[in-house]
């Protein structure tokens, strides 16, 4: 096996293993620690593929920003440990059958796509950010224009209905 | 052996270079103990430790050994393993970031096995630089704030979330005060943002990006020092409101892991500031000024012969046999650089930048002995309502100078 190789194992191994351990822990605290796990991973998973830049935008925008802000939250509600419910009778064959479904797709969608996969990872024309500026500030500045346009109108939803809630 | 020497050379240099790396920045952290109360005490007409060693200079060593052998108690109820990890990680994101740093310009003059051996570990054409520097600084949150929840105690808590507060607010200008270097420099890389301030070697110390950037090196600094959790940002281990903050429950070994995360990234701080704004590794002097090349070694000399002079005269015997040793060797390496000029030559660039570090930690020092804590409500306001507008303006008023030179005077 070469190099590269086995970091990819090693990586992917540690995305499944936090996602997993995301679910299945019982403080909240543990399940966010998975997550920033599967998210670093995830970021050395891309690094791997040479996209520097969104190896980099992904550590510093969900590995920080986002999930301080989760971790920020369950400190300061203090939250404890979850309670669990047994599993309902009515939502297992359904979720079951999903999962099998899902496992499908992605299993068919693996096998008919070689190709293109091998042939996304050897054009680093996304990866690098000259690329990504090219991408973003001229052939799709619009759509991207308008979803920061999207985010501010949240941010401003967001503070007027803090506002209603103090007065 | 041979051919395992020649596969995996690069390998065995990194290896070779963190060990290095970590022996350096782990002395350098714990002299900086020494430095700054040194500083402090004569800033408050005290002397600082002087019991230890001639002038106080085996007092790291002796705090050290104390952290070794004190008691490490774990409080009872304590999150075990956030509880360990969270020391860990401080300190790891810590040292991580100073692997990214260059330290000097040209590869050494010999090889190892067919491998340019740089100063610093990171090669030199990492393109993301410093997008990783802030990827790796954002992770270290974590260890303050964690540190603070685990505990399982009412004032660690509150600093925790004071920590975690301060730093995403302040994160944000931090970042946005770089983006009108990286405009200038066209590139992350941390030795291309060097390069791009040798435009006009004639220029020397005009040349910086300081004096463009001027209010991005306050942003930058200003949010710098309170993502340090230095004085007077502070405030999550403000002693009198909060006893020590978030490390109030570590004790022992724990308690340095987390000191010595903060001097490293108090180092790693100052490397950034001399690299973005203070033109790294470059002499402040015109290229064509040479003789300028004989400043290491007429600092060198000088402050050797008076460490001699100092240490013949000193009250303990220990001190009259330990300080002229200390000053011979000074002394010696700097006219060893007198009559190797090759190696003077080569030493030119490490030894502005370690010079530029050093006076950076010197102003952290200097603003720990002379500026008050803020208030709480003040540090956010000042993050928020000041730092962050001028930041992004400074954003704004450097790409439309910069666009105004391409489009009016065709400059590239």
């Amino acid at each position: 096996m070469t190099a590269p190789l086995v970091v990819f194992f090693v990586l992917a191994a540690l995305a499944v293993i936090g996602a997993v351990s995301l679910i299945l822990q019982k403080h909240p605290i543990h399940s966010a620690l998975s997550l920033i796990v599967v998210m670093i991973a995830l970021a050395g998973l891309y690094l791997l593929l040479g996209a520097e830049f969104v190896a980099a935008v992904q550590i510093i925008v969900y590995g920080g920003a986002i999930m301080v802000l989760f971790v920020f939250v369950i400190m300061l509600l203090n939250a404890g440990i979850e309670e669990h419910t047994s599993i309902s009778k009515l939502a297992g064959p359904p979720g079951l059958l999903l999962v099998v479904a899902l496992a499908g797709l992605v299993a068919a969608t693996i096998v008919r796509s070689t190709d293109s996969i091998q042939s996304t990872m050897q054009t680093g024309e996304m990866s690098s950010t000259l690329g990504i500026s090219n991408m973003i500030f001229k052939d799709f500045v619009y759509p991207f224009e308008l979803t920061s346009f999207l985010i501010l109108v949240a941010i401003l939803g967001a503070t007027v209905l803090a506002q209603r809630e103090k007065s | 052996m041979n051919s395992f020497l020649n596969t995996n050379a690069e390998l065995i240099l990194t290896v070779v270079k963190i060990v290095m790396l970590l022996f350096i920045v782990l002395t350098v952290n714990a002299y900086l103990t020494w430095f700054e109360r040194k500083v402090v005490a004569h800033m408050q007409s005290r002397w600082g430790p002087h019991r230890v060693g001639p002038h106080g200079l085996l007092q790291p060593l002796a705090d050290g050994v104390k952290f070794l052998f004190k008691e490490d108690p774990t409080p009872a109820g304590v999150d075990k393993f956030v509880y360990y990890l969270a020391p860990l990680l401080s300190l790891a994101l810590a040292l991580t970031s100073l692997a990214l740093i260059p330290f000097g310009p040209e590869p050494l003059p010999w090889k190892f096995f067919g491998h340019d051996i740089y100063l610093g570990i990171a090669p030199p054409d990492v393109n993301i630089g410093i997008l990783a520097l802030f990827a790796i600084t954002a992770m270290g949150v974590y260890g303050v704030a964690l540190a603070g929840w685990s505990s399982n105690s009412k004032y660690p808590l509150l600093g925790g979330l004071r920590s975690s507060a301060q730093m995403i607010s302040y994160e944000l200008a931090l970042t946005m005060s770089v983006v009108g270097v990286l405009l200038m420099a066209g590139s992350f890389n941390l030795k291309k943002i060097i390069e791009a301030q040798a435009h006009h070697p004639e220029w020397g110390i005009l040349g910086w990006n300081v004096w463009p950037q001027l209010l991005g090196f306050f942003c930058f600094f200003v949010a710098a020092v309170a993502e340090t959790n230095r004085v007077p940002f502070d405030l999550p281990e403000a002693e009198s409101e909060l006893v020590a903050g978030f490390h109030t429950e570590y004790a022992s070994f724990k308690f340095a892991m987390f000191f010595i995360a903060e001097y490293t990234s108090m180092i790693t701080v100052s490397c950034l500031c001399s690299i973005m704004f203070f033109g790294g590794w470059l002499s402040p002097f015109p290229a064509s000024w040479t003789f300028t090349h004989y400043l290491p070694s007429a600092i060198l000399l000088p402050f050797g012969l008076w460490v001699i002079w100092d240490g013949i005269r000193y009250e303990t015997i220990f001190g009259r046999i330990l300080l002229p040793g200390v000053g011979t060797a000074i002394a010696g390496i700097g006219a060893a650089l007198i009559l190797l000029p090759g190696v003077n030559l080569f030493i030119q660039g490490p030894f502005w930048l370690l010079s530029k570090i050093l006076v950076f930690l010197f102003v952290y020092v200097w603003m720990r002995g002379t500026l008050p804590r803020f208030r709480y409500d003040q540090l956010m306001a000042f993050g928020w309502k000041l730092l962050l507008p001028l930041s992004i303006v400074n954003v704004v008023v450097t790409s439309f100078v910069i666009l105004a030179k391409m489009t009016w005077w065709g400059a590239k």
